[in-house]
């Protein structure tokens, strides 16, 4: 067989400079961003921007650096997290991240490795790793960004999508019965277990600097507005429009049941940290049941 | 056992067995698995020995997650290996083509059994060996290697590990049933005589390092996690900074090379064993188990004065095409038994291009051909 390539063309050094140059080094966060990747591919009034906002501002209150921190992403919106955030960033396949962040948690525990990912990618498809994870309790941070809808694929129900909402795949209104997310978490055995919007940007970055000081696997739950999606089937309003539901809606109670705190169309919505327990993590076991037995005497 | 945590010396254990302690030596030291006959006591072996080195072993919920995880320890700086048979090998596709877009190294072991679907879980199968090639969609170069006895499964996993490293990519491991289960003398050498080989790493600061830009073999030098490069790694199509890049131009460029650093080491990679093949008339194409039988068969035939020889694959990709060009020139017939309905068959009769003809000796799996199955179609062949 003989083969006639299509020509290639080299990746261009300058252009790529030309751009980091120009965008790069305006913000005092940008040191937080790659150089280069902004402007983001996000919808205007789409929550992932105040997301990454409070993860940044939580990093700085838990006095990590950018060197010790990994972020792993699945697919979807929120799965695009990563790639503007200037550290070790992995966007792997669809559902996996937990797993992939697994590997690099277990063989680089000196590293705070979190995992950004939405609400399908978490809880359809990737919904086993995320609760066997949460047993193990790897010592992984888990921010769900919760949009209630397939964002990136335009619009489709998710396992989030209340009932009787509508999406792309539920035209008449969605007949089946939605996960509540920080249950299923507390239930599966996640160390620390929150929900907060992305009106709530203060209490979401204390959540996120105390989550990345505690060792195991923590959950928060992110709720954030999808205009673009989920809103306009709902009729739910702009981004700021869902901002000030979440405002006149969101009834903060620290400590409630997380088995009562689902979340209905149009319905309040409740926030707050509502688990924390302590539990050795699946790397403090594996040590002391098993490693430590063939650990060479020191000396 | 030696200091560094190396079997060394003779012993007699299974294939399997034999493959743990071929990927402790080559400096495995994370596992990630899901059980699965007939693999499994490739976990287990895993799960009793890695502790003893400080390694970690873990068992996954599944087989996905299970290459997700080798990934991510791949990424930590960590050689790690997963084990598996057909119906985990299936699920596993969707990582492996992470692995591939990602240059991940790492290992992946099929022990293979009958199939399709649940099909024989202990009884012998061939038939993942183009699933190996192109299971994973989109293209991308395969290395696949098959071992033929518990011997060539310490011997190999040692390979695939250094190979993994140098072109930095999944390396398929493609044992069977019968050689996994087979019980035979392993000589382990010193952790001295083994040869090991390290990823390419980085030669610059982070400041100038692009982390997908190739050295002259086409292989990027790879940061791991921690070292202050800050590198973004995508399953998407991503340009040389690694950032994501959705366009003709790139794509062209990304996965030509994914395909070309196999494609264009062909040569360094391809290991054959060839038996009798100087004067042969026909030349039994085989591998992995069924090669064990090929050779008695041609040894048989030999003593009864036929022509035949024995070209055993020993790497089934890169496919050895110019080997088998070349030898189709000068003989008359290639036959290849396999324990499927013909896979590598139809790379040995493109490449035979018409010079020879090719003779395919199928069989279904559960068991193997007999040398006898072997002998007569070569009889017919030469008479």
């Amino acid at each position: 067989m003989k083969i006639r390539y299509q020509p290639v063309v080299p990746f261009d050094q300058e252009a790529s400079n030309r751009q980091k140059d120009e965008q790069h080094g305006l913000h005092p966060d940008d040191v937080f961003l790659k150089p280069g990747r902004i402007p983001h591919i996000w919808c205007p009034g789409c929550g992932l921007g105040v997301v990454v906002n409070t993860y940044i501002n939580g990093l700085k209150m838990a006095n990590l650096t950018i060197d010790q921190s990994a972020v792993v992403s699945g697919i979807g919106c929120t799965g695009r997290v990563a790639g503007y955030l200037n550290m070790d960033t992995y966007h792997t396949t669809h559902g996996r991240a937990v797993p992939f962040a697994t590997g690099l948690a277990l063989t680089r525990p000196d590293l705070s490795v979190t995992v950004f990912s939405g609400d399908g990618d978490l809880f359809a498809i990737g919904g086993n790793h995320f609760i066997h994870a949460a047993r193990r309790n790897v010592n992984l941070k888990v921010i769900c960004v919760n949009n209630f809808n397939y964002g990136m694929t335009g619009g489709q129900a998710a396992p989030t999508t209340p009932v009787s909402a509508k999406t792309t795949t539920t035209p008449y209104g969605n007949s089946e019965a939605s996960f509540n997310l920080p249950y299923l978490a507390h239930a599966s055995g996640a160390v620390y277990v929150a929900r907060w919007t992305t009106f709530h940007a203060r209490q979401l970055v204390n959540a996120i600097a105390e989550t990345l000081t505690i060792n195991g696997f923590t959950f928060i739950e992110v709720i954030a507005p999808c205009p673009i999606g989920y809103g306009r089937p709902n009729k739910l309003g702009s981004g700021l429009d869902e901002m000030i539901y979440y405002k006149e809606n969101s009834l903060v109670q620290n400590g409630a049941d997380p088995r009562h705190v689902d979340i209905a169309l149009k319905g309040k919505i409740i926030v707050g940290k509502f688990a924390e327990e302590k539990r050795p993590t699946f790397l403090e076991e594996y040590d002391e049941r098993i490693l430590n037995k063939f650990r060479r005497k020191e000396g | 056992m030696s200091d560094s945590g190396v079997l060394t010396g003779e012993h007699f254990i299974n294939g399997d067995e034999a493959c743990a302690e071929g990927a402790i030596a080559a400096g495995c030291r994370f596992f990630a698995g899901y059980p699965i006959t007939p693999a499994t006591e490739i976990a287990e072996r895993m799960a009793r020995r890695l502790p003893q080195v400080q390694g970690i072993c873990i068992q996954m919920e599944d087989e996905i997650a299970s290459v997700a995880a080798i990934l991510g320890a791949s990424w930590g700086g960590t050689k790690s290996m997963t084990a598996t048979s057909g119906p985990g090998f299936s699920l596993m596709m969707e990582n492996i083509g992470l692995g591939m877009m990602t240059e991940t190294p790492c290992v992946i072991v099929n022990i293979m059994r009958g199939g399709p679907s649940t099909g024989l879980p202990t009884l012998v199968g061939q038939a993942d060996v183009m699933q190996a090639r192109w299971g994973s969609h989109g293209d991308y170069g395969v290395i696949a290697l098959s071992p033929s006895s518990p011997q060539e499964m310490f011997d190999l996993t040692i390979t695939a590990f250094n190979l993994s490293e140098i072109y930095r990519l999944p390396v398929l491991v493609m044992g069977d049933e019968l050689v996994g289960h087979m019980s035979e003398k392993v000589a382990i050498p010193a952790p001295d005589q083994i040869q090991l080989v390290s990823r390419p790493r980085p030669d610059r600061l982070a400041d100038t390092f692009l982390p997908f830009m190739p050295n002259a073999d086409l292989v990027p030098p790879m940061a791991c996690a921690g070292e202050g490069f800050h590198v973004h790694v995508t399953g998407l199509t991503h340009d040389e900074q690694g950032y994501p890049v959705i366009t003709p131009i790139v794509h062209e460029r990304l996965v030509r090379r994914l395909v070309d650093k196999i494609r264009l080491n062909a040569h360094k990679i391809i290991q054959l064993e060839e038996i009798a093949l100087d004067d042969a008339q026909a030349v039994v194409v085989a591998y992995g188990c069924t090669s064990r039988t090929a050779r008695e068969a041609v040894q048989c035939l030999r003593l009864e004065g036929l022509k035949v020889g024995l070209l055993r694959l020993i790497t089934l990709w890169p496919f050895p095409e110019e080997k088998v060009r070349q030898l189709a020139k000068g003989i008359k017939s290639f036959i290849v038994p396999e324990i499927n309905y013909g896979q590598m068959v139809y790379e040995v009769e493109r490449c035979a291009q018409g010079q020879a003809e090719t003779i395919l000796l199928p069989f279904m799996g559960g068991t193997i051909h007999t040398p006898e199955d072997i002998m007569a179609a070569v009889r017919e062949v030469l008479s």
